[in-house]
């Protein structure tokens, strides 16, 4: 029989440190419903959604009474809109609305894939959906949207970047009565990957296979609860620790996502190696960079902690699964993660020290509340500072930030929910207008000449 | 294809009888119970198996459930996989 305290160790993971799975996302292809008849594509979009995805929320729900592991999200992820739509020829707004039915009908609570790839430069379709965003994440409940602007292998598309600033000012405008929350749907990437199984970021990439499962596993609360059994361990042990530990964590990521794969007659993708914080009590990664030995995330020290934390994740969930994807690795979202929220109100979480723990974790600046009188342009520059760091370091990253409209300093935006609340964070205000209108494409760097 | 239930709570006469006579009705076979009383603590584990189940797993799982939530105990029903593949290689 399985020993006692093993079986104790898993029951005590999942009732009191929240060890969960955090989605189920299952990958749809819709280049077979491309059509120039918008109202014909759309029909097929929705037919195909509905088909591929009518039981996975079932199938969810069964794998977590088996296990008895709560599978917090059931999602879906699709080929990028602008691709889909691009021989439309017109506003692609009617897709995001056949979307957010088909989330609506199967049950899903988020759909992706609402996006464009235009690092290198915009082609068919890519504006008029870039153009559409503020609109469709408006009009629609479930829709989430992203867009590439940047790589290491073609460099960052500036042009982009300053659209791409003026896109999220409009979303939190068009939304203001919901606290911003179009703003919250849309996520600016450098280097996005085309399995990942996280919202919003989530699209299912051209390379993919018509159909896939891919599981996104959380954890940051059974980190922190089994270093906190080590208070004198050195700085190696303390990786070993949550080596082994995420290596338990994923594991079940791998049993989850197999089961769905059989169950669905789907292919099994990936396993996203990342540690996805909520804000409940006990399920955030600062306060795992706290339990290490920092008085609050943000102080000195808090790069080279999450560096390491990053890595023994990934080295602990390497071993753990057969294949690994998606972003893989931690996540710190602001609004989503109990020990940041409290650590930006007190002024110890700066702007400026998110965007260097972005060089060593995933993903990127996330869910970061700025005041509702950022302009554009100051957008557009985040966005391209964080490319770069992206780009440089041949790694993703991403910027989805929130202008809270009307609001300053010292006030926060409250979403509820997974999505949490952000206190308003304070943003340099020196235009960097010139620069971001000067437009064009920021060369690819030496790191892209691999061959 | 077996399953693990597991009861922690306050001990009280009959939780064995209980639970097993909930795996009885559902036609899931006991094959080894572990038990022990640390102070006033139940902690019991069973391995059943459930390849000959009367209903699905999820309705056996609820009912366990709901006997924890009636005599105040927190009783776990789980396929014995998610523990195979978080402790062994």
């Amino acid at each position: 029989m399985i020993n006692a305290y093993d079986i104790l160790e898993t029951i005590r993971m999942i009732d009191d440190e929240c060890l969960d799975i955090r989605t189920i996302t299952m990958g749809i292809s819709l280049l077979d419903c491309i059509d120039s008849d918008i109202n014909t594509a759309c029909k097929k979009v929705y037919d195909k959604i509905t088909a591929k995805a009518a039981h996975l929320v079932e199938v969810g729900e069964s794998i977590e009474k088996e296990l008895g592991i709560p599978i917090i999200n059931k999602r879906i992820s699709v080929t990028p809109i602008a691709i889909v739509s691009a021989a439309c020829k017109c506003s692609p707004v009617p897709f995001a609305k056949a979307m957010d039915e088909a989330a609506k009908a199967v049950g899903v609570n988020l759909i992706g894939g609402y996006s464009a790839l235009v690092q290198k430069g915009f082609s068919a379709g890519d504006i008029e959906l870039i153009n559409s965003i503020p609109e469709a994440l408006a009009c629609t409940e479930r829709v989430c949207s992203s867009v590439n602007v940047g790589s290491t292998k073609t460099g960052i598309n500036l042009d982009a970047c300053k659209l791409m600033g003026d896109i999220i000012r409009q979303c939190a405008e068009k939304t203001v009565d919901k606290a911003c929350f179009g703003a919250a749907k849309l996520v600016v990437f450098c280097n996005a990957v085309e399995d990942n199984p996280f919202m919003a970021g989530a699209f299912h990439g051209v390379g993919e296979p018509d159909c896939m499962i891919n599981v996104g596993v959380s954890g940051p609360g059974v980190v922190r609860a089994a270093l906190a059994k080590y208070p004198d361990a050195n700085i190696t042990e303390i990786a070993d620790i949550i080596k082994k530990t995420s290596y338990k964590i994923t594991r079940v990521g791998q049993l989850v996502g197999q089961l769905a794969s059989k169950r669905l007659g789907v292919p099994f993708g990936i396993v996203d190696l990342s540690l996805a914080p909520t804000p409940a009590v006990g399920d955030s990664v600062a306060h795992i960079l706290e339990e290490i030995g920092l008085e609050q995330c943000g102080a000195c020290g808090t790069t080279a902690t999450l560096a390491m934390l990053n890595d023994a994740v990934k080295k602990g969930g390497v071993m753990a699964c057969s294949k690994i994807g998606g972003l893989s690795g931690a996540f710190i979202p602001v609004s989503e993660d109990a020990g940041m929220i409290d650590a930006a109100k007190s002024g110890t979480l700066c702007i400026e020290k998110l965007e260097a723990m972005t060089a060593v974790c995933s993903v990127g600046l996330d869910m970061i509340v700025v005041p509702g009188d950022t302009t554009a342009d100051v957008l557009a520059a985040i966005i391209a500072d964080e490319a770069a760091i992206g780009m440089v370091n041949s790694k993703t990253t991403a910027v989805r930030i929130i202008p809270a409209i009307g609001k300053q300093v010292g006030e926060e935006l409250d979403w509820g929910g997974l999505f949490g609340r952000g206190p308003v964070m304070p943003v340099k205000t020196s235009s960097p207008s010139k620069f971001i209108s000067r437009g064009g494409q920021i060369p690819a760097p030496m790191q892209s000449l691999k061959n | 294809m077996r399953a693990i239930i597991t009861v922690i709570g306050k001990d009280t006469i009959g939780i064995l009888a209980k639970v097993s006579a909930k795996c009885a009705e559902y036609n899931a076979n006991v094959i080894e119970v572990t038990q022990s009383i640390m102070q006033d603590l139940f902690c019991m584990i069973m391995l059943v198996d459930i390849s000959k189940l009367s209903a699905d797993f999820a309705k056996l799982s609820d009912a366990m459930q709901q006997l924890g939530e009636q005599q105040g105990l927190k009783i776990h029903t789980m396929h014995e996989d998610i523990f195979n593949c978080m402790h062994h290689i």
